[in-house]
């Protein structure tokens, strides 16, 4: 389920209360969220969407742990991350998020392999258990047969499913991506949704994403847009189109 | 461990430039290496002097002969346990280039001087027979392909003429800084043949009891020959071999200059391949940090790239150096102690960690204050 009025009392997976986001440009402020609540269980796949500059990407960057709010929450499964020094948040991302960008952000000196077993690096499993974690994730992304590639060796789409593979390979309790079919070709893009749409139903995975694409958004369970800082839930209106 | 490829890696990025600045490593650690052995050559008779022996000379100019009956007054003063003496020879093989150092020496005391050096009995014994024998440094003798019972002629510059001895004997050093590079032939060979500054000598070498005594000694020797023709100036072996080097000058603070240099220009060029390596992976840093990475990890995997462009460029640098000292004296005699000890090796990685960690500081602490949200948003 998942509630934007803040009012849900149940023990959701990610609760959002008041969450505001003020920056500073020069002498202007900028105030891009504006006491935004949001509840999401365990499961859903939400999509984000709205004009540039709505702070879709700010409120990911915050659910993330990437930024920390002018004022508000963010607790997830029971933490509140919000109030995290630097050094527990950063262990915090890295059991707990996938993060999968538009641009890949893979590392282009290191091959498939290497960049999916990255985030493995940072826990106590031994060489033989980071290398089974990877092959099974490759296979789930379809590129086992590309695992020795590097990223120039690789198609668009077939590095979105390598960043893929790198944002499950921790299993990590949610997973947020920002604008993820954005640099792609139709088809590539499809086979990047289908895979997220897979995470989702076959594994059970928390997507948050954040899309200009209608025909992506149709994929999440539930589409929020947020214009001007507010998050408004729109059940009932298509893709691509605003509240009513 | 497990993060030595990213590190690796990353270092491979641009590979022209690792191999360049993993070369300036080699080039100024050898040429630190190449400096601390020219250091060693000039200071290292000083460092291995004999703390219980003096030198005695004549008192106007270590040029000036003393006579040879000194040895027996010399002998009389209590605290002395031996006494040797030497005569320099100043000739050459072969060439003027062919520097060796060749002393007359007595043969029933010299060799008992220097506890240092280790020769076979019957080799000695051989030479002692021989008036025309000679010993040789194993250094020397390397050099010149001699071998037992080669004959080996010289050309004298002090003492005139063609003068030929026979190879009887090689001796070496106990300790790797040792000189083996010295030629020694019989004091009553050269006393023989020579026809001037008979029965004079052109040094003493004194062993005393203690070296606690050492400054009454001095003392008591000087005074000894107090105003006669050949006056005295007796000193420790240490400050002896010091006041040579003095004589050419201040060679650690030439060397310690030289060096500053290098090293600041090491600093410089790591520093700025540093910089420039962060400033083009900003977007990568921040990745990992995404992906939970600490700030202290960034900052650690920044400082180590550093350190590997220093650790192999010092390793590559000092163990050319290394061989090329091995191969000896490339002067032909002036640097008899041409020898990189591990000391000088050891202070070599420890400019390089040094160097690295400076190099490496000023990005890697940028990369630990990158801001996630603003340098993603950069890529």
């Amino acid at each position: 389920m998942v509630r934007v009025d803040g009012l849900n009392q149940n023990n959701s997976l990610i609760q959002v209360r008041n969450l505001d986001k003020r920056y500073l440009r020069g002498s202007e402020e900028i105030h891009v969220l504006r006491g935004l609540n949001l509840d999401v269980d365990q499961g859903e796949f939400v999509a984000f969407m709205g004009p540039s500059g709505s702070g879709k990407t700010t409120l990911l960057n915050l659910l993330g742990g990437l930024d920390l709010p002018t004022a508000g929450s963010v607790i997830v499964d029971g933490d509140e991350i919000t109030s995290m020094s630097g050094q527990k948040l950063a262990s915090w991302r890295a059991r707990h998020v996938g993060f999968i960008f538009q641009m890949y952000n893979l590392i282009p000196v290191l091959t498939a392999f290497q960049n999916i077993e990255l985030p493995l690096l940072l826990t106590s499993l031994t060489k033989e258990e980071r290398k089974q974690h990877v092959e099974t994730v490759l296979a789930v992304v379809d590129l086992s047969d590309r695992m020795h590639h590097y990223p120039r060796q690789l198609s668009g789409g077939q590095e979105q499913r390598v960043a893929i593979a790198r944002a499950i390979v921790t299993d990590p309790t949610f997973l947020l991506c920002d604008e993820p079919t954005g640099d792609l070709d139709r088809t590539s893009a499809d086979g990047v949704l289908e895979l997220i749409d897979q995470l989702v139903k076959t594994y059970g995975k928390t997507v948050l994403m954040v899309t200009h694409d209608p025909r992506a958004a149709e994929r999440a369970g539930v589409i929020l847009h947020l214009d001007k800082g507010v998050l408004i839930e729109c059940q009932e209106c298509q893709a691509g189109e605003g509240p009513s | 461990m497990k993060f030595f490829p990213l590190i690796v890696a990353n270092l491979f990025r641009k590979k022209t430039r690792t191999i360049l600045t993993i070369g300036s490593f080699v080039a100024a650690l050898f040429l630190f290496a190449l400096l601390a052995t020219i250091d060693t050559s000039f200071t290292g008779g000083v460092e291995i002097a004999g703390a219980d022996r003096l030198v005695v000379l004549n008192k106007t100019s270590i040029i000036q002969p003393l006579p040879y009956s000194y040895r027996d007054r010399i002998l009389q003063i209590p605290d002395v346990k031996e006494a040797t003496y030497a005569v320099w020879f100043g000739g050459y093989y072969q060439n003027e280039k062919n520097f060796i150092p060749v002393m007359a020496v007595d043969t029933d005391s010299y060799f008992k001087m220097y506890s240092e050096f280790k020769i076979q009995p019957e080799q000695w014994e051989a030479f002692v027979r021989d008036r025309e024998g000679c010993i040789v440094g194993r250094s020397t003798l390397k050099k010149y392909g001699w071998k037992i019972g080669d004959r080996v002629p010289f050309k004298g510059t002090i003492y005139p003429g063609t003068w030929e001895f026979n190879i009887r004997g090689i001796y070496d050093g106990t300790r790797a800084e040792d000189d083996q590079t010295q030629f020694w032939f019989q004091y009553k060979y050269l006393d023989e043949r020579r026809d001037f500054l008979k029965g004079m000598v052109g040094w003493y070498v004194v062993r005393i009891v203690s070296p606690d005594n050492a400054v009454d000694v001095v003392a008591a020797l000087d005074e000894l020959f107090a105003n006669s023709p050949y006056e005295t100036k007796t000193e420790t072996e240490k400050s002896f071999a010091a006041g040579f080097v003095k004589q050419i000058g201040n060679i650690r603070l030439i060397i310690m200059s030289i060096g500053s240099v290098v090293l600041f220009t090491l600093l410089l060029v790591t520093g700025s391949t540093m910089a420039m390596s962060v400033r083009e992976r900003t977007g990568e840093l921040a990745v990992l940090k995404t992906l939970g990475f600490t700030n202290v990890k960034v900052m650690l995997l920044v400082l180590a790239e550093s350190l590997l462009y220093a650790l192999p460029g010092a390793f590559i640098g000092l163990g050319l150096a290394k061989l090329f000292t091995m191969r000896g004296d490339p002067t032909g005699g002036l640097l008899p102690f041409f020898y990189l000890a591990p000391d000088r090796i050891a202070m070599g990685f420890g400019i390089a960690l040094v160097a690295g960690i400076a190099a490496g500081i000023i990005p890697a602490l940028l990369a630990m204050r990158l801001r996630i949200v603003e340098a993603l948003r950069r890529v």
